[in-house]
């Protein structure tokens, strides 16, 4: 237990005497709690690391993630070798591949740096997705109420009915055969080049963003609900505020804190419905590399050449543990409720 | 609580509907059709194939005839006549000799052409089925005493343990711990078998494996703890913060003043309420794990309804698509409606009416 923050120590001069008065600010306070919080400080600086790690992939990669040498196919090196005893009557040895290399010969710690940029991606793109959707709809329904408010929720029920890692695939595989013509100039040329530019990512993201909103639309809403009958809303409205200004300055910024901590904690799902659907060969297009579908080349060699699968299996979860802590962190530090105690 | 239910039952039926015509929608917006080889076919061949199939009649009309076939009972003059797909209904009832009521015909499949949709639900949905309740229990049997344990002992080694195991499940998906099993307990200490799945028709309605044996259950462990740690770890932490939440209550404080044991006090008065949070994550938990079955048994190669799903959307298979859709969709459904009726039995506080 520490005492009160306007009681900290911090705010005394010699002898006891308040040298200010100081109130701190919600951010301020949030943040000091954040950094007392060793698990959440740990899952950032790995978070920290992974983005650098991604920004900077041509440079920490010692090889480009599609380089085959075929003549090196699962070869490893000494210490993994020393790690799975297993492989000790047929593995081939090579020291050049610090994880080994993959049944094409390609080095598999490259291929899990640069794949640290598509988990990543989805990561940062799929909340802001669903958060954009999910605020839009929610704070529509929720501020203007009645037989409106009752539709949009019916419509969020139903699609709550979907199996919605089924609707993300049934989504790929119409945006994938409708975006693939042939033509170019047109609109959907253009989405289909910029799909393959983006290694098939753009089209994940469209199918998790549609997925992924409606637990945030419900949330946005029930907030919304609760604080457009508060009082400040009501002067606002009586100064002459239209309802767009009402939403944007008065409702919004109170409802923000909730939506992100929900967006943090889903993160890891984020991620791992991106690395499910590179696993059954319908997420990034070969060969970029992506987790999931490393784990899904490797679960094939499993019995012969566990590395293969073990590695990037690592990868994930040590990445989706990083997103868990933070997001615990996130959620103990901005909880009003726990606001003044620790 | 009896008009309660007729609404809800009326209203899982429009979703139903909405969620078939969305997929319906959806499925035929695909471009592509289910006779688009790589080797093509004659013009004629996918001519007959789609006559064969009604898919050159005008797509509302498919729409309607479809819905027909399975929503509506249909009476017949005889039953089953055996291998014909196009006739193949669930559920046959048998009133006399030349009168049988007939429910739910789901199609036959593209791909196969010995085999309906109902095939499919009779041999692969059952093993999907027993997966996914065995994981449910796992997460029951390890995530809520876990999260009791964790709240009773709050801030102790234990408290420290179990969320340690609980954030371990939810970081950890399906896909990263079914490879990592397999090699430590099927490949390296060759405890149980790495694949597979140990359970053969007949089924016990329609679900249950009757030949129960050691190697069925060896065959189970590894897949449905798989499914069932990270449900178990969000059940852990839930309880754990619900209890801790209701053990300040001030009417635990009364029991305790009125010299009631403390262990009646946890198991009498703070659990009942503590659960009910628990209670309502159920319905979202399961929609996780129906979808979680198919990751499990992509992962460990078991031959449930998983590669259904993925196959009949590349294969364009329309009617296992929809099949298998408002299968899931009928189930998500059912279990919401029985969430919310164990919420109302667990809180005196909420009627429906």
């Amino acid at each position: 237990m520490t005492k009160p923050v306007s009681l900290d120590s911090k705010e005394f001069g010699a002898g006891g005497k308040p040298i200010s008065q100081k109130g701190e600010s919600l951010l301020k306070d949030s943040i000091r709690r954040l950094a007392r919080n060793r698990a959440a400080v740990v899952g950032g600086s790995i978070i920290l690391i992974l983005i650098l790690t991604a920004l900077f992939a041509n440079l920490v990669a010692p090889y480009p993630f599609a380089d085959q040498t075929l003549v090196d196919q699962n070869k490893v090196p000494q210490w993994v070798l020393n790690l799975f005893p297993t492989m000790q009557p047929y593995a081939k040895l090579s020291p050049n591949y610090f994880l080994g290399a993959d049944y094409v010969g390609r080095d598999l710690f490259s291929r899990i740096v640069f794949g640290a940029r598509v988990s990543l991606t989805v990561a940062f793109i799929g909340p802001l997705i669903s958060l954009i959707i999910g605020v839009t709809y929610g704070s529509i329904s929720g501020y203007f109420g009645g037989n409106l408010d009752n539709l949009m929720m019916r419509i969020v029920d139903v699609l709550y009915a979907f199996p919605s890692l089924l609707f993300i695939i049934l989504l790929l595989a119409f945006f994938r055969s409708t975006f693939a013509q042939p033509e170019p100039g047109t609109f959907t040329y253009t989405m289909g080049q910029l799909d393959a530019a983006t290694g098939g990512l753009l089209f994940i993201f469209i199918g998790i963003g549609l997925t992924a909103w409606e637990t945030m639309a419900r949330l946005t809403r029930g907030q919304v609900l609760s604080i457009r009958e508060k009082e400040f809303v009501e002067a606002a409205r009586t100064l002459g505020a239209k309802n767009g200004r009402i939403m944007f300055r008065h409702i919004l910024p109170n409802v923000v804190g909730p939506l992100v901590v929900a967006e943090t904690l889903a993160i890891p799902g984020y991620i791992s419905t991106e690395a499910f659907l590179s696993f059954i060969g319908i997420g990034v297009n070969p060969p970029t590399p992506s987790w999931g579908s490393m784990i899904s080349d490797g679960a094939q060699v499993i019995r012969t050449y566990p590395n293969q699968a073990v590695f990037p299996a690592l990868a994930l979860a040590i990445t989706m543990f990083a997103f868990n802590f933070l997001g615990d962190g996130l959620r103990d530090a901005l909880d009003p409720r726990l606001r003044g105690t620790q | 609580m009896g008009r309660y239910l007729i609404r809800r039952i009326l209203y899982m039926l429009v979703v139903i509907l909405v969620v078939s015509f969305i997929t319906f929608s959806l499925m035929h917006a695909v471009p592509g059709g289910p006779f688009d080889k790589e080797k093509k076919l004659p013009a004629e061949i996918i001519a007959n194939l789609e006559k064969r199939y009604h898919l050159d009649q005008p797509l509302w009309k498919q729409y309607l005839s479809y819905l027909n076939d399975v929503f509506v009972p249909q009476f017949a003059s005889e039953g089953p006549k055996g291998l014909v797909v196009d006739d193949d209904f669930l559920i046959n009832i048998k009133i006399t000799n030349s009168f049988w009521i007939r429910w739910m015909n789901f199609g036959p499949t593209f791909t196969s052409r010995s085999r309906s949709v109902n095939d499919i639900f009779r041999q692969n949905l059952p093993i999907s089925v027993q997966l996914g309740l065995m994981a449910l229990m796992i997460a029951i049997v390890i995530g809520v005493p876990l999260g009791i344990i964790s709240a009773l002992k709050q801030n102790t080694v234990w408290d420290y343990l179990g969320m340690s195991v609980a954030i371990f499940g939810v970081s950890v998906p399906v896909i990263v711990l079914g490879p990592l099993m397999i090699w430590i307990f099927g490949v390296t200490l060759k405890w149980l078998p790495p694949t597979g799945w140990g359970s053969k028709p007949p089924y016990f309605l329609g679900v249950f494996p009757t030949n129960l044996s050691w190697d069925y259950w060896r065959t189970a462990i590894m897949p449905s703890v798989a499914l069932g740690l990270g449900s178990s770890a969000i059940l852990a932490r839930l309880t754990r913060a619900s209890l801790l939440q209701v053990i300040r209550e001030d009417y635990i404080r009364t029991a305790r003043a009125k010299g009631v044991k403390e262990r009646m006090v946890i198991t009498r008065h703070a659990l009942k309420n503590s659960l009910i949070p628990v209670v309502t994550i159920l319905g979202p938990m399961m929609a996780g794990l129906v979808t979680g079955t198919f990751v499990t048994e992509l992962t460990f190669g078991i031959p449930g309804m998983g590669k259904y799903f993925v196959t009949s959307i590349t294969n364009r298979d329309y009617p296992v698509i929809m099949g298998t859709i408002l299968l899931y969709a009928v189930f998500l459904v059912i279990a919401n409606l029985l969430v919310d009726i164990m919420y109302a039995y667990l809180d005196p506080r909420i009627r429906y009416d």
